[in-house]
């Protein structure tokens, strides 16, 4: 009765198991055996090579750096101008306001939106048809005709620009958490200070800041995670990787597999960047223990 | 001293100024999204010369040539089997789960949960690349019931962590009624337990329909016959035919991003309560 009992318990979690140990764990194993081999994707043999493809990506392989650099640009960008607009903004609505869940509805739209949409507006909109480019059209009618520029064609300016319609995309994302997390903040608080004679500026120092360090830990990591791994957006603003200039790993990955069919390769890159984005998160979560 | 005056002055200031701020923050959100539903009603010369966001006239014929020329339509009912079956797979396959871990006893239990969990905090970007390989190896590339597995795989995780926290939560002692009046467990799960977890259960419904509407990576590699592609891998082909027309683009675009804008406005509440949760708590 009891050994009844308990199979039929794992009937219950026999279909997550499966699923997940076909399509996660074994892809998961795979990528680290993989990492090891010198193989083309199709042939019946593969080339044990041990860690001769880490060695080419430490040693050799310039555009992989280049590509991690780029993404901790574009990053360092989402880390400051995103999040500091996210919490801005939460700030501005964490109030008696009007128009407050407007305001809320308006913001999450960007980022329920796909890359693919996304990209393919604002390609529209800032680069294809100089007739159509709005922001150079908004220069030459502010009398800066100077500052007209093929924004995602030019090298120089390429990679900012991606970064920004990322932030321009993601920025409701942190809006909605760093919102929550104001109004967990108890107003008595607030009151508190006002009556001791604080005023905005103090009590925003004192109070909102030290309280908010959790979440701002939170939204530091995962726009790091999200950001780091961003491609989609960049395949269809720009169109690929322009030459190097706005390469990204996941796009150097995608062109090891599929361009230079070499399956192992791309999974060596893959756990080089997974340790990178593990080694971070840690970083950033060990930080937030020590601050709290 | 200063008056009531001044502080009702400064409050009006204050506001006015916020006001200022959000709105235009609002107004950068919401005009890439006009332009692109004018310019989807315009004609191609029209989109050159004119950019007022009112255009003189609608074309219409635009969809409908995006939708039957550009082979549009095959692609939006992919998305929409996608997306319906992933989610119907998750919603069962998940709850089931999430409801042993939170309710049954078996040995192993924590240590299962403690796997999912795991998985949601560790990273793989290159675990697309293993993933073709072994749908290769089953036969399933190309498929589309090999996509269908691997999207189900993919909101596992944050599905169960939802349910099993909502579970844990809710009372048992309708359970326990259901269970004296001789309901079996699979019966109490479905009969009772789904029906009480509605409200988190519509969370994971939205989160995961977002997801699968909006994915790409898999789809583009999983896919190479265009009419098994969902709408956001079918746009980069899509644009490569009609890359000089600008209003069809635009119009393919409208139909990928309307349906998720739709189901947003109508489901907004549980969105917001999905990302604030899995954030927060995680």
């Amino acid at each position: 009765m009891k050994f009844k009992d308990t199979l039929e318990n794992y009937i219950f979690v026999a279909p997550a198991v499966a699923i997940f140990s076909i399509f996660y764990i074994i892809p998961f194993i795979w990528v680290f055996q993989l990492g090891m081999f010198e193989w083309d994707g199709i042939s019946f043999t593969k080339t044990f090579i041990g860690l001769a493809n880490f060695k080419e990506i430490f040693m050799q392989d310039r555009s992989w750096w280049q590509a991690m650099w780029n993404a901790t640009y574009i990053t360092l960008i989402a880390l400051t101008l995103q999040n500091i607009l996210a919490f801005m903004l939460a700030w501005a609505c964490d109030r008696e306001i009007r128009m407050k869940n407007f305001y809320r509805v308006v913001f999450f739209i960007p980022p329920v939106l796909s890359e693919v949409v996304v990209g393919m507006v604002w390609r529209f909109i800032i680069n294809d048809i100089d007739g159509a480019n709005i922001i150079n059209r908004m220069f030459a009618g502010i009398g800066l005709p100077h500052l007209m520029h093929n924004w995602l064609s030019d090298p120089q300016t390429a990679l900012t620009t991606v970064a920004l319609v990322h932030c321009w995309k993601g920025f409701g994302w942190g809006f909605l958490i760093f919102l929550a997390g104001l109004q967990t903040i108890p107003r008595e608080l607030y009151e508190a200070a006002r009556v001791d004679g604080a005023n905005a500026w103090q009590s925003f120092k004192k109070i909102t800041i030290p309280l908010m360090i959790p979440v701002v830990v939170v939204v530091a990591i995962l726009t790091v995670l999200g950001t780091m791994q961003v491609f989609v957006l960049i395949v269809s603003l720009v169109g690929g990787e322009f030459a190097g200039h706005t390469s990204v790993p996941v796009l150097r990955i995608l062109a090891s597999m599929r361009g230079s069919s070499r399956f192992g390769y791309a999974c060596a890159q893959g756990i080089t960047f997974g340790m990178v984005l593990v080694a971070i998160s840690f970083i950033q979560y060990r930080f937030s223990k020590k601050s709290r | 001293m200063q008056g009531v005056a001044y502080y009702k002055t400064k409050k009006i200031i204050t506001n006015t100024i916020i006001h200022i701020f959000l709105i235009s923050v609002a107004i950068t959100c919401l005009y890439p999204l006009l332009w692109m539903i004018i310019s989807s009603l315009k004609t191609q010369d029209m989109i050159f010369k004119d950019i007022s966001l009112i255009p003189h006239q609608f074309r219409f014929e635009n969809y409908v040539q995006a939708w039957r020329e550009g082979g549009f339509g095959r692609n939006f009912l992919n998305s929409m089997i996608y997306t319906t079956s992933v989610v119907f797979g998750i919603v069962m396959i998940s709850s089931m789960a999430a409801y042993a871990f939170s309710r049954l006893r078996f040995p192993g239990s924590k240590f299962l949960f403690f796997m999912f969990m795991a998985a949601m905090m560790i990273p793989i970007p290159g675990s697309f690349v293993a993933l073709y390989v072994l749908l290769n190896k089953l036969h399933l590339r190309n498929t589309p019931f090999g996509y269908i597995l691997c999207m189900i795989n993919v909101g596992l995780s944050t599905s169960i962590f939802l349910l099993k926290t909502f579970f844990d939560k809710m009372p048992k002692e309708l359970e326990d009624a259901a269970r004296i009046d001789g309901c079996s467990k699979l019966g109490i799960w479905f009969h009772v337990a789904l029906p009480l977890a509605k409200p988190v259960l519509a969370v994971v419904i939205v989160l995961n329909a977002l997801t699968v509407w909006n994915e790409y990576i898999l789809a583009l590699i999983i896919f190479d016959n265009r009419q098994y592609m969902p709408l956001q891998v079918a746009l980069q082909s899509f644009q490569g035919e009609f890359v000089t027309n600008y209003p069809l683009l635009m119009a393919g675009l409208t139909i990928t991003a309307l349906p998720i804008i739709i189901i947003y406005l109508f489901m907004q509440k549980y969105i917001v309560k999905g990302v604030t949760q899995g954030a927060l708590v995680g």
